[in-house]
Parts: C-alpha cells; structure tokens; sequence
C-alpha cells in the first residue's frame, strides 16, 4: 500500500514535470554555442594577437600610403584619370565624360576627401577579394570535393547578417579601417568565389577537349583556356563584390571606417537628412563608375559577343 | 605494316563498367544490360588494324560509337577493355605523361565544331600544339605561317577564328592538326558540320593534302558519299559493333548485311565505281595476225558480233565487227589490219562511272578499258555500265515484276476491249 502511494506521487510529479517540458523549452539542455565562440575568439586573439597586430599594421600602412597618394595628386588629375579608364574599359567617350563630371559634383559637395577615402578602402578590399576569392574559386572548379566544401559555407557567408562579423573583425583588428576592409572582404568574396568557379566550369568543353587532344598539360589547359574564357563571368565577379564592397560602405563605419560611410551615420546620428543624402548621392556614383568600368572589361573579354563574319555555322 | 591496331576494344558507359564488363562479352543484349545494370555500351569487341598511309574511314550513325572510337585512340575516353598498338607501343597501359607526349607528337584531331580557340588569332591557334610542346615563339609562329598558306588562309593570320566562315575555321582546325607534323591525323566529323559545297570543296583539300603527305588519318563520318571519296579502307560501326570493313567498292557491291545495304543503297553508284570494278575481263581476243576466216570461225562459235584485237604484246588496237571480218575473208586478207576499227572509244581503270557515261553514250562501240602502256585489261559495253548503275537487288526486282507486269497488262487489254476505261 505504501508502495503504491509512493509509486503513485512520483508518477504525479514525473507528469508535472513532462508537461512543463512540453510546455516550455527545458533550460538545462542549453547548447552554449555563445559562450564557445567567445572562449575560441578570446583564445584566437590571445595565442596569435601579435600575427594581427602584424596584420593590422602592414595593410594600415599601405591603406595610408594609397589614400595619401590620391590625396596627394590633385583632385583633377585623378578625375581625368578615372575618366580615362572608364573611356578605355568601356568604349563610350559620353559615358566617361558623364562619370568624371559627376565626381566633380561630388567634390563639389565638399565630400572630396571622404570619397578618395572610401575608394582607398574599397579598392583594398576589392584586391583582397579578388587575391583570395580567384584560387578558392578556381580549386572549387577543378574539385567537386572543395566545392561541395565552399558551397554552404558560402552559403552561409551571404546568408549570415552582416553586422555578425563586424564583432569578430573588431576583435582581431579593432575600431577602424583594417577592420573594416576584412568586413567588407567577408562580405564581398562569396560572388567572387562562386562567378569564378561558375565560369570555370562553363568553359566550352570542346575546347578543353581539343587542348588537351594536343597533349596540353592540366596547367596549360588551366591558364590558356579555362581562365582566359571564364575571364567575363570572373569579371562579373570582380564587378559584384565591388558592389557588395560598396554595400558595406556605410555598415563598416560602424566599426570606425572612414569616407562617404561615416558621413552618412553621421547623418542618421544627428537627424540631418541632407547630409546624409549628399554623401549616399556620392557613394551612388562611386558605384556607377566602378560598375560600368569592370562592367566595360567584362564585354572586352567575351570572344562570343564578337561579330561573326560568315556565321557560326556556314 | 600496321600503324594502328586494334583488338577487342570494349567501352562501356556506367558508374562500374568493369562489373558490366563480362555480360557484354557474354552478348547479353544491350537494351538488357541497361535495364538491369544501368550502363551504355559505347563499344562492343572492336578489332581492326589501319595501316601506314591510308585514310581509313569509320562510319556509322549518331549512336554508332565512332566518335567514341576514335578518342579511345588517344585517350580523350578511357576504353574498359581491350588493346591499342600506335607503333608497337601500348597505348592503353601509357602513363598519364607518357600519353600526353604521344598526343603531342604523334596525334593530332580535328572536331566537328572546329573546337578553336577563341581568344588566339588565327596564326596562334595554328601554333597552339607547338606552344604546348614548348617550340621557341619564333620557331612555332614561322612554321604555323607555313601550314597557314598551304590551307590558304594567308592573309587572316591576326583573325579571330569567330570572325571566319565554317570553312575557313575548319581550315584552321586542319592547320592546326598539320601543324605539329603529327603521324595520326584524327578527324572527328571534320567536315559535317559544313555547307554541302564547303564539304566537297574541304574534301579535295584533304585528299590533295595527302596525296603530299602520306598522313595516317582515321576520319570520323556519317556520310557514306564523304566515306566512299575520302576512305581507303571504310569501317560500319553499329550500335558499337563493328559491322563490315572493306574498301568502298567491296562494301556498296557487298554489303554484309542488311543494315549495310540499306546505307548504300541510295548512294550514287556512278561516282563510286570505277572502270576497273565493273569492266567484264573474260571477254576473247583476237591477235591482229590472225586470218579472217579463223576469226569468224572463232567468233561464230563464240556468238560474237563484235571482238576486241590486240597486238602480240596484248596492246589493244581496236575492235573487228563480223560483217566485216566476214567480208575480208571473201576477199583473201591475210590478217585483220584491214577491217579493224581503230577508232574506238578507251579508259585507264581507276575512271568512275560518272566520267565514262557521256563517253559511252557518244560512241556505239563498247569502252575498252586499258593500262598506261596500253595493254588490254577488260570491256565496258554500255549494257554492263547499266546494270552496275543499277543495284543488284533492284535488277532482281524488275525480274521478278516482269512476269507480273505481263499478267497486269493482258488483263487490262482485255478490259479494254470489253469497252472499260483504263485503270
């Protein structure tokens, strides 16, 4: 009988408990996924602090070194050069006159300094992008293997807000601008990585085949034919993760970069819409410009939109 | 001797080919071996040797498996089985380098689609198996300058190969095939995929190619006109079976099986058969010394109007006709230089039909076929040349319909004289 009545509470309570688990997610299972990130972080920025501190001040020091070059030449000299390779990328005299006229309307804004200073850290980031992204893409190309690796990560990479790796870079790096360039190249190079290995692999396969027919060597194949013709699609890439460069612009001064990103939460911060206008109209054009030249050598390179004489075929 | 043998070459398309490997050479049937395991046979125990020199032509339908022979040469397929020899050396058991420098060397291709590369001109895409090979800049481009001008590009050298017609870009695949001075040239439907004119036009331009160079091509067609110009020796493949091999003539007169005979039978048999195939070679003939009289005896016996007359050195001299001969007798000659016909209609062996027809139809005397000396070797009546005109099957045809045909009209003459309308 006492059995029984023991039995019978511990049945009532394992019932109070069940439904309170179904009820409530039960906090003792937690998963402290927080927490081990922050130890691995903590234990990354400990053990190889010096390795970014390294890091951090070789790519300031070219960061300074560019920006003080541009900001050096006089601000002419850098319109007409832009405006040139703008006419050589794409061809269009109109179109390159019409861009370096709309950089002297953003000098005339006064945001002359912030612009040269946003192109410095895009263009950085741009060639980091391109310097990791190219051989990541092209391994994805030549091996299911990597790609079958690379692809959810990049997946991701682009899915994940960006503000997420803004905390880590700051760690690593600090406020400012090299943390800001790795921010922006996090966020850049998944297009790069994934129009690279695209290209790759849409090369014409009768061409390899020929190629390789001739005895051409797996690295011949590699630089004489699969990069030259997936040249348009990589440019592609390059033209993308400018713009998601771009895009970051205004997220990585969140983290203390500098240029037209700045000015704009700066205007969120003081409730000054022109502000904020005038430097979003300017990082409007920046766009524009680096667009249409990657945009111009993209076409350059594709062999397929040249005019056929006598047709494919005849 | 052989430059490239074949034996017992087997593809099978799958994920475990090897395992699908002995059930092929068991002949269980193809549609079954898809059914159950899931694999393609590409190749079905191919054996075959191309010798020095010769063009030799494998033909067969989309699906055949002629394309994928002829990258088992070099390689571009894995075969599953089997064995190669180019030169007595294994082509098969080749290291992954060791294939490489025979590609280099000794083998060049040219595809269906030109297969050129689009960002090089012309004269660079011609250099292309030399740069691969590591030749000097200056070497290569001269020596692609060369095979430039002998396809007869000169002038396109800077071109981009998209810039061109589909023949001039095939010019260029074949400069490109030339060009590395290879021993194999492997033509994959080199000229399929050009205008009809263009195709005629490329196919001189290989066959006056190798009448210089003496290449050893495998050439890749669907075409049985392309097959029977260009081939010295055709293989049939079907459905990866090796069908027939033969030379052009062998195979449109005897077609091995029904599937052979159905491709040839709308081929133009004109442009195909030459003198020397068709001409009747037991035909008698008489020496010009011989007296008229032991003539007509000869060729009353034989049941001849006509005879052929030849010096004592079978030279051929022209023909006698009976009446004549007859004639000659009743005058004494005491030979037949007198009544001979010299002025007869002749040919060398190698003409093809096409070119003889207007000669046949010009004169009422029969061809005589002869040698370059002039040496008799067989006759051409005008009855002969038809019937080879005509395919067998279809002579055997119209005599079989003969004796309907006669039933079908003495029962439509009498319809109509009983005052029924025709038909």
């Amino acid at each position: 009988m006492n059995l029984f009545s023991q039995l019978g509470t511990w049945f009532q309570e394992c019932r109070a408990s069940l439904s309170q688990i179904l009820t409530t997610f039960p906090e003792g299972c937690r998963i402290p996924l927080k927490e081990w990130s922050n130890d691995g972080l903590r234990s990354l920025v400990r053990n190889y602090g010096n390795i970014f501190d390294i890091v951090n001040d070789q790519v300031l020091l070219i960061l300074y070194r560019l920006e003080g070059l541009l900001l050096a030449l006089p601000w002419w000299l850098v319109i007409l050069a832009i405006g040139v390779v703008a006419w050589s990328a794409s061809g269009k005299r109109g179109l390159a006159v019409g861009l370096a006229l709309s950089l002297v309307v953003i000098g005339m804004f006064g945001l002359w300094d912030d612009t040269v200073r946003t192109l410095t850290i895009m263009l950085l980031a741009t060639t980091l992008t391109v310097l990791v992204g190219l051989p990541i893409g092209i391994l994805a190309a030549t091996s299911r293997t990597v790609q079958a690796i690379t692809n959810p990560i990049l997946d991701g990479m682009q899915t994940l807000p960006s503000f997420v790796y803004l905390i880590p870079m700051v760690f690593f790096f600090g406020l400012g601008n090299v943390a800001a360039i790795f921010a922006t190249f996090t966020y850049a190079v998944p297009p790069m990585i994934r129009l690279t290995n695209l290209g790759i692999r849409l090369v014409d396969e009768q061409v390899v085949e020929a190629s390789e027919a001739f005895g051409a060597s797996t690295v011949q194949v590699l630089w004489g034919v699969r990069l030259p013709l997936a040249m348009p699609t990589i440019m592609a890439g390059v033209n993308q993760a400018i713009m998601m460069a771009l895009a970051m612009a205004v997220i990585a001064s969140m983290i203390g970069a500098r240029g037209l990103g700045a000015e704009v939460l700066r205007g969120v911060n003081n409730g000054n819409f022109g502000q904020g206008l005038e430097a979003g109209l300017a990082i409007v054009v920046l766009a524009i410009i680096l667009d249409r030249i990657t945009a111009g050598y993209g076409r350059r390179l594709d062999y397929s939109t040249e005019p056929a004489q006598g047709g494919g075929r005849g | 001797m052989a430059k490239i043998e074949v034996h017992n070459l087997y593809k099978i398309f799958g994920p475990r080919p090897q395992e699908v490997l002995s059930q092929v050479q068991a002949e269980v049937p193809k549609d079954e071996i898809w059914a159950k395991t899931g694999h393609t046979v590409g190749l079905d125990n191919i054996s075959l040797s191309v010798e020095q020199g010769e063009t030799f032509v494998v033909m067969g339908l989309s699906g055949s498996g002629k394309s994928t022979f002829v990258r088992c040469i070099n390689r571009l397929i894995e075969a599953t089985a089997g064995e190669i020899l180019i030169d007595d050396s294994q082509v098969l058991e080749l290291s992954d380098r060791e294939i490489k420098q025979l590609r280099r060397e000794k083998l060049g291709m040219v595809f269906q689609r030109f297969a050129l590369l689009p960002h090089r001109s012309v004269i660079r895409n011609v250099a292309y198996g030399l740069r691969v090979q590591g030749v000097a800049r200056e070497e290569r481009l001269q020596r692609a300058q060369h095979w430039i001008d002998v396809v007869g590009l000169s002038g396109y050298e800077q071109v981009r190969p998209r810039q061109l017609s589909g023949g001039m870009q095939q010019r260029v695949g074949l400069a490109r095939a030339l060009c590395t001075d290879p021993e194999v040239l492997l033509m994959d439907e080199a000229f399929s995929a050009l205008d009809p004119l263009i195709r005629r036009e490329m196919q001189d331009e290989l066959l006056r190619l190798q009448q210089e160079l003496h290449k050893t091509i495998i050439f890749i067609t669907h075409d049985l006109d392309e097959a029977l110009r260009l081939g010295d020796r055709i293989a049939i493949l079907k459905d990866g079976r090796l069908v027939q091999i033969g030379t052009p003539i062998e195979i449109i007169t005897r077609p091995a099986d029904y599937y052979v005979e159905a491709f040839v039978r709308d081929v133009n048999r004109a442009r195909v058969l030459t003198a020397k195939v068709v001409m009747d070679r037991e035909v008698a003939l008489i020496p010009v010394s011989t007296p008229p009289q032991d003539a007509l005896r000869g060729m009353r016996k034989l049941n001849q109007y006509l005879s052929y007359v030849v010096d004592h050195n079978r030279k051929y001299l022209g023909v006698v006709l009976a009446e004549q001969v007859a004639s000659a007798s009743k005058a004494g000659d005491p030979n037949l230089a007198g009544t001979l016909i010299a002025d007869t209609p002749t040919t060398t062996p190698d003409k093809v039909l096409t070119d003889l027809l207007a000669v046949s139809a010009a004169s009422t005397l029969p061809i005589a076929v002869v040698d370059e000396q002039g040496v008799f070797l067989g006759a051409l009546p005008k009855a002969l040349i038809l019937r080879a005109l005509a395919s067998e099957h279809e002579i055997l045809r119209v005599l079989a319909s003969e004796q309907e045909g006669e039933e079908l009209l003495s029962a439509k003459a009498a319809a109509w004289e009983a005052g029924e309308d025709w038909d």
